[in-house]
């Protein structure tokens, strides 16, 4: 509200608008994402944080258009560029992918196909997007290889999947995303499958890539030290919605949503352990059959202690409440049957 | 994959002399003195004596093995009791028709039941999947005898006098046969490996066209062959049908498939080139036991079809007590098998370079 639209649009390379991606399972409807709304500015890190099962993949999977059946994106727009990706043909989607916008998964070895040498595979997308021939798309795709880091890249170019270690793979993997220098790349939990040691070298190589091409990244990650290093602005999600989006340092000194407070709340404070968020009391609700209030309600010391009633009935919309700071929660919004007890100056 | 095709052709050593040894000892354990069933009503003690020793039946068991086996290593599979011939001489006859009946019912099978099967996956849960699979299921239940016949009464009679008409029986029309291979190069007097290796090639329609160029033969030869083609590959057919439709739908839902669509891919190529490669592997597996399964339901084909076959030809030396013939025969039998699943492995390796280091 008071960042004025122009300079929102000139920097936004990615606006997901009121996105709803449904599961139509024999058990009833999965309303895995269900609303979301955040931005992505061109260069920056966004972090998107949340428990598992929140639907941080979904959310992902969906930018691509890659959600699979039972899956289905039921509403909303996806502006990249300027552009709702919704609306392109499946032609225009597919050239999209691993060019302008591309994605790394958790699990680096099982996203890799085992029958196919990793050159081959890394050379197969500037094959499909530059129209080089194989020799020279499997030269360059040696060069990627050197370039994130693979030792002996000559020979390792020839390995099968299976003949890398997990760091080794997510090389790769990097190696293909960043092959055509993408205005976007989404990191689905990159480091989640690595050992501790390994996490490190491959974040610091997605920055260092990511400076080099100017690419914009969302860091999905359920672990807020990586968020807390990297992120520039940090989504947090819960049961399929943003509840809080801000600046990365207001996340972390003054975070509004009582989710958000308990998030940061389970990190020792002494040294960067992981956090680890089962600490908050209670389960994610059933994405199936959800509260009809606030999400969190059930899990919500605050409500409590404030006496809000109007929690377990109405859900709270994601409102800005200071200046780049939303946040979706009573406390700090008036109904017509409340008036929010914490104000934001 | 040079080296590991090395090694299992080194591994075929030990497993050809066990299934020369399991089908000497099959041989030897059918009930019944072989005197008495060979002289029957004849058989005092001092012929039966004459003729155990003739044939070396007097013998202990291992020398007699390892008489066999030289004799085999030399070629020699023995004489037929029925018909005073050489057992080798009526393998290069028989054996030919079952491979081209066994070749051309796996081109069918894996074919139409890859062919479907990718179909079916492609359309999971859609009108078109449903109705492939219940053919599948259908072809699966469909007994061969059953389905021959019908199949016979329905090219042969039913369609007869149109263009589609297909012939029910026998292996080629009345007053053709393959020309003899050793006349047409003017070989005379061959014997031994050779005679066997020129037989066994005049007999091979497929090779003998190649040679002669007998269009007229081979074409006659073929249509003879579709429809017990058809009947034997029809439950393979259906078997691979749903293992493809079943190995396609797992693998389209694995990470690197949804990673390979990330890479901006067309589907065609996401299915063609990332998916069927690895489904593939099932697959292939199941090609080779459906081969293995076809050379014995080739005797109930071949009987329906009156077709001079490898099984037709077995059962008649069994009901006959030809004893080096069906040794004879068990044993090409049983290399043929060892021999597809060999090919199988092979497939495996080139397919999955996970198993070419083990
Ligand atoms: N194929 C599917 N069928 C049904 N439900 C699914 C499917 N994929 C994901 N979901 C549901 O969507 C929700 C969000 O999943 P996901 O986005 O993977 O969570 P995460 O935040 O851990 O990445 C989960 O509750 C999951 O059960
Ligand atoms: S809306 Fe109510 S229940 Fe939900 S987080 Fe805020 S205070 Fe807690
Ligand atoms: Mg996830």
């Amino acid at each position: 509200m008071s960042v004025t639209p122009a300079t929102q649009t000139r920097d936004t390379i990615l606006e997901v608008k009121n996105l709803k991606t449904y599961f139509f399972t024999e058990d009833g409807v999965v309303k895995a994402v269900d609303g979301v709304d955040f931005s992505v500015k061109a260069g920056e890190v966004l972090g998107l944080v949340g428990e598992s099962g929140c639907g941080k993949s979904v959310s992902s999977f969906s930018i691509l258009r890659l959600v699979g059946v039972p899956g289905k994106i039921v509403e909303g727009e996806i502006f990249f560029e300027g552009q709702d990706i919704l609306k392109l043909s499946k032609d225009e989607m597919v050239k999209m992918r691993g060019d302008r916008i591309s994605m790394i998964f958790q699990q680096p070895q099982s996203s890799l196909n085992p029958v196919f040498r990793v050159g081959e595979q890394v050379a197969e997308v500037l094959e499909l997007h530059k129209g080089i021939k194989k020799k020279e798309a499997w030269a360059r795709a040696v060069e990627l290889l050197t370039l994130v880091g693979i030792p002996d890249p000559k020979k390792k170019a020839y390995a099968y999947p299976h003949e890398l270690s997990g760091g080794q793979a997510q090389r790769v993997i990097i190696a293909m995303a960043l092959a055509l220098s993408p205005k976007l790349l989404i990191a689905d939990e990159p480091t989640t499958a690595l050992d501790v040691t390994i996490q490190a070298q491959i974040l610091d190589l997605i920055n260092e890539l990511r400076e080099k091409t100017d690419t914009a990244v969302i860091l999905i990650t359920h672990d807020l030290g990586i968020i807390a290093e990297t992120a520039d602005r940090v989504a947090v999600m819960y049961a399929g919605e943003i509840v809080e989006f801000a600046n990365v340092e207001p996340i972390f000194e003054k975070p509004l949503h009582p989710y958000t407070q308990g998030l940061i709340g389970s990190i020792p404070v002494l040294g960067n352990v992981v956090a680890r968020l089962e600490v908050i009391p209670g389960l994610v609700p059933n994405l199936i059959d959800l509260p009809p209030g606030c999400r969190f309600e059930p899990r919500c010391l605050l409500r409590q202690k404030y006496g809000l009633e109007v929690c377990a009935r109405r859900e709270p919309e994601l409102v800005e409440v200071t200046k780049n700071h939303k946040v979706r929660c009573w406390l700090y919004t008036d109904s017509d049957e409340h008036s929010a007890p914490l104000k934001v100056e | 994959m040079f080296q590991f095709i090395a090694r299992r052709l080194m591994l075929l050593l030990p497993v050809m002399l066990g299934v020369v040894l399991v089908t000497f000892m099959i041989v030897r354990l059918i009930p019944g003195d072989p005197c008495v069933t060979m002289l029957g009503e004849r058989a005092t003690p001092a012929k039966c004596e004459a003729f155990l020793d003739r044939y070396g039946l007097n013998d202990n068991i291992g020398v007699q093995f390892v008489r066999y086996l030289q004799n085999l290593i030399k070629g020699d599979f023995g004489d037929s009791i029925r018909f005073t011939r050489p057992v080798t001489t009526l393998i290069a006859e028989r054996l030919p028709l079952t491979m081209e009946l066994t070749l051309l019912a796996m081109i069918f099978s894996t074919t139409v039941g890859v062919l479907l099967g990718v179909i079916s996956a492609l359309k999971r849960n859609t009108f078109i999947d449903t109705i492939t699979m219940i053919i599948a299921n259908i072809g699966v239940s469909m007994p061969v005898f059953w389905l021959g016949l019908l199949l016979a009464y329905l090219f042969a009679l039913t369609l007869k006098g149109t263009p589609l008409s297909l012939p029910p029986s026998g292996r080629f029309s009345a007053g053709l046969s393959p020309i003899d291979l050793a006349k047409f190069w003017g070989l005379e007097n061959l014997s031994g490996l050779k005679f066997f290796l020129v037989e066994l090639m005049s007999n091979t329609v497929l090779v003998n066209v190649i040679i002669t160029h007998d269009w007229k033969l081979f074409w006659d030869a073929l249509r003879h062959l579709i429809l017990p083609a058809v009947a034997v590959g029809t439950i393979p057919m259906a078997i691979i049908a749903r293992m493809t439709r079943s190995s396609l739908l797992e693998v389209v839902g694995l990470d690197y498939i949804r990673a390979a669509r990330a890479k901006g891919m067309v589907e065609r190529r996401v299915i063609g080139k990332h998916a069927m490669r690895n489904a593939m592997i099932p697959i292939v597996t199941i090609i080779g036991i459906e081969t293995g399964g076809l050379l014995s339901g080739a005797v109930l084909t071949e009987t329906v079809f009156n077709l001079p076959g490898f099984g037709t030809g077995l059962v008649a030396a069994i009901l006959a007590r030809d004893y080096p013939v069906v040794q004879g025969f068990t044993l090409v039998i049983a290399v043929i098998f060892v021999l597809v699943n060999l090919v199988v492995d092979i497939s495996y390796a080139y397919l999955d370079p996970r198993i070419r280091l083990e």
